[in-house]
């Protein structure tokens, strides 16, 4: 996209301001979660205008990145976790990540997909959307997939997945347009995503799984990842037992 | 009604404790499998691949880099071209920034004190010390990194550092560490507190704490100047000068690999000793190779990494040029405090091959690797009262080029050992104050503070030691 496109007011482009360090009286608030090396930090930078130095190698961002943009009048906040390729081994930084997705609860999360390597991206996103409703998948390098021979049906992923999924290539500002608007559609709940979740087949497990789930709806109707918290309870997390006796303490308040 | 729920949340807890020992450890497992099989559902439905695709080429480039017989001379080989590259390279940058800071510099703004009528001093403190030492680092410290940085940062970007890691990642497992300690020990040779903030990647504890306590054997960045420059002064000069880069070359490089034989040996050690344990598995990712965008990692490596690192140095600099001064020139019954803390340390020094002056500067010098050699000029001159151009004792001396410093070493009684040891001391000795402080937030434990900080001292103690007798045995 050449420089005249983005001062365009067909381009959605025009519509987005970029904030660098300036995250204050933000409306919104993003998470951006991927793998290690899929373009996450270059997807941050051209939101945000930031320069974080982005590194070809996996576990390279290891601490949380913040940066703000304006697009359509609000303002939103974008906070970029560490690159990680499952959310259930447990590794600092995976735990950074989990956590944000789960305790910060942000707006929408935003995950950066390598379009070459599908498949085993998908597993954290499946994962990722165990945890959260509000998901905008971005499938990332498609240019480099089309040098390859790789095609993505994005419209396939996205029914699917039952989200939104743009392709991009950020590298090159690529489709960044749309992914703004899907961002904007998901907070204001214009798109409303019905994540397909992954059905346990395994019978034992997914009896004992939704045996917690009913308990725990009696206590917390309104959350909407008890699937997710019956598994790590059966997973003994005390992350998650902790955070379940203070929602009960916050609730009551 | 709270109370109800509290006993109904603990009801679940105990529930999902009974299931955890019927389940057992395969759910861990079998939910991943799950994961794995829906995603690849998923793929096949949306993943249109023409056969042709481009992985072969890159499959094949692979298969060289990593492989058992060319990826490690391949590694070598890549190292030693940067730092030929870097050693070449710098030397006449650096006598130009040398002749525009400390030459012009200094003497303009003694001219700038005496205008002014400042007392001698203030404009002593202040321009014979702090500015002098910030002159130094910049044109000691700057070409180098100028060079190196945007070199190493390509190499990233290009993908070349997880193949390193890869390479690696068996004699990792062999000493029963992580395999991905290889990263974080790459990154190590950026920075050690950036090295040891990366071990987050690493999820067993055990193995994360052997990466944290073994970064510092990654010879860092404020450290290769200290190296390229001793190397350059004293290895290069054995040899024919047409020789003398490469020569250098290969002695830096003999010094880094040094350190990782060094992480690897206490790796070991800690694994058979204080930190028992298997190493856990997991999989190393080789990223595609991507070309790197090279206008703008020119750019981000200069702002992000060289001007960064400079301004450590800069603002370490200052106070301890300050520091330099004042313990030089405060005098306690006609002899400096410096003088004094070298004749102290100088017996100590000589058995390990170095010397007081080397000693007390590494303890000035704690909060930043980079500021050792200005340091070590520094009080070279007061002790041997060898300043060229000021009568102040304690004044960082207005040297050209790498001859000069030369001469003024080999003036302070340096020798080819006192050449080795320091480069040897520069690897082995305690890391840098941001380094120590970093290590603290992350282990949150004074005691692994403490191994982190102490150990490569030893080593550092003992290798120059033995160096230092081997050397009196053959010469």
């Amino acid at each position: 996209m050449n420089t005249k496109c983005n001062d365009c007011p067909v381009s959605q482009n025009s519509l987005l301001k970029k904030n660098r360090e300036d995250t204050s009286n933000f409306d919104y608030i993003i998470a951006l979660a991927g793998n290690p090396n899929v373009g996450k930090s270059t997807v941050f930078n051209m939101l945000t205008g930031l320069r974080q130095h982005t590194g070809n190698w996996p576990g390279k961002t290891v601490d949380l990145a913040m940066g703000g943009f304006t697009y359509n009048g609000k303002k939103y906040k974008v906070v970029d976790l560490p690159g990680t390729y499952s959310l259930l081994s447990m590794s600092a930084d995976e735990e950074v990540a989990r956590d944000f997705i789960l305790f910060e609860n942000p707006d929408v999360t935003v995950i950066v997909v390598d379009a070459t390597r599908l498949e085993r991206n998908l597993n954290l996103v499946l994962q990722i959307l165990d945890i959260t409703d509000k998901v905008v998948l971005c499938v990332n390098l498609i240019d480099e997939a089309e040098r390859m021979g790789i095609k993505i049906d994005d419209r396939s992923l996205s029914r699917q997945l039952g989200i939104p999924v743009v392709l991009t290539s950020a590298r090159r500002n690529k489709g960044l347009d749309v992914l703004l608007k899907y961002i904007e559609e998901v907070i204001t709940s214009k798109y409303i995503c019905k994540p397909k979740r992954t059905k346990i087949k395994d019978k034992k497990i997914s009896a004992a799984v939704d045996e917690i789930v009913k308990k725990l709806d009696e206590i917390f109707p309104d959350l909407i990842n008890k699937h997710w918290i019956a598994m790590r309870l059966i997973e003994d997390d005390p992350g998650i037992k902790r955070w379940l006796e203070n929602r009960l303490k916050e609730i009551s308040t | 009604m709270l109370e109800e729920k509290e006993k109904k949340l603990r009801e679940v807890f105990t529930i999902a404790d009974k299931l955890q020992w019927e389940i057992g450890e395969q759910f861990h497992d079998r939910v991943i499998e799950e994961v794995y099989a829906h995603a690849k559902e998923i793929a096949e439905s949306s993943v249109i691949k023409s056969p042709d695709h481009k992985y072969s080429f890159e499959t094949r480039v692979d298969k060289i880099i990593t492989s058992k017989i060319f990826g490690f001379p391949l590694m070598l080989l890549l190292l030693a071209l940067v730092f030929w590259i870097t050693i070449v390279g710098a030397n006449y940058p650096s006598k130009l920034l040398s002749y525009i800071l400390v030459d012009k510099g200094l003497s303009g703004l003694k001219y700038l004190g005496e205008m002014l009528k400042m007392p001698s001093w203030l404009s002593g403190f202040l321009f014979d010390g702090m500015y002098l030492a910030g002159a130094w680092v910049v044109s000691v410290m700057l070409p180098p990194m100028a060079i190196f940085f945007p070199i190493f940062t390509l190499l990233e970007d290009l993908g070349y550092l997880p193949r390193v890691a890869f390479n690696l990642d068996g004699i990792f497992r062999k000493v029963g560490a992580h395999g991905r300690q290889a990263l974080t020990m790459t990154m190590g040779f950026g920075c050690n507190a950036a090295g040891v903030v990366a071990t987050r990647i690493i999820d067993s504890p055990r193995e994360r704490l052997i990466a944290i306590l073994t970064n510092n054997f990654s010879l860092c960045n404020g450290r290769w100047p200290t190296q390229i420059l001793i190397a350059t002064i004293f290895i290069g000069a054995l040899v024919p000068q047409h020789l003398s880069g490469i020569v250098s070359t290969i002695a830096v490089v003999t010094v880094a690999m040094l350190g990782v034989v060094f992480m690897f040996l206490t790796s070991y050690g800690l694994t058979r000793t204080l930190l028992k344990g298997e190493p856990s598995a997991f999989s190393l990712e080789l990223p595609p190779y991507r070309p790197p965008n090279i206008l703008q990692t020119l750019y981000r490596s200069i702002i992000d990494r060289t001007i960064v690192v400079l301004w450590r140095a800069i603002v370490f600099a200052f106070p301890a040029g300050g520091v330099i001064w004042l313990v030089s020139n405060i005098q306690i019954s006609g002899m400096s405090i410096a003088e004094y803390l070298i004749r102290i340390l100088d017996p100590i020094g000589i058995i390990i091959g170095l010397n007081g002056v080397i000693l007390l500067a590494y303890i000035i010098a704690i909060p930043a690797n980079e500021i050792v050699i200005p340091t070590v000029l520094m009080l070279t001159v007061l002790v041997n009262k060898v300043g060229v151009i000021s009568a102040t004792a304690g004044v960082l001396m207005e040297v050209e080029s790498t001859n000069e410093i030369a001469q003024i070493l080999k003036m302070g009684g340096w020798t080819l050992l006192t050449g080795i040891n320091l480069m040897l001391f520069s690897l082995l000795h305690n890391p840098c104050s941001t380094t120590i402080y970093t290590i603290y937030k992350e282990t949150q434990s004074l005691k692994w503070t403490v191994v982190a900080t102490v150990l490569p001292i030893i080593f550092g103690v003992i290798v120059c030691f033995i160096v230092a007798r081997i050397y009196y045995l053959v010469l």
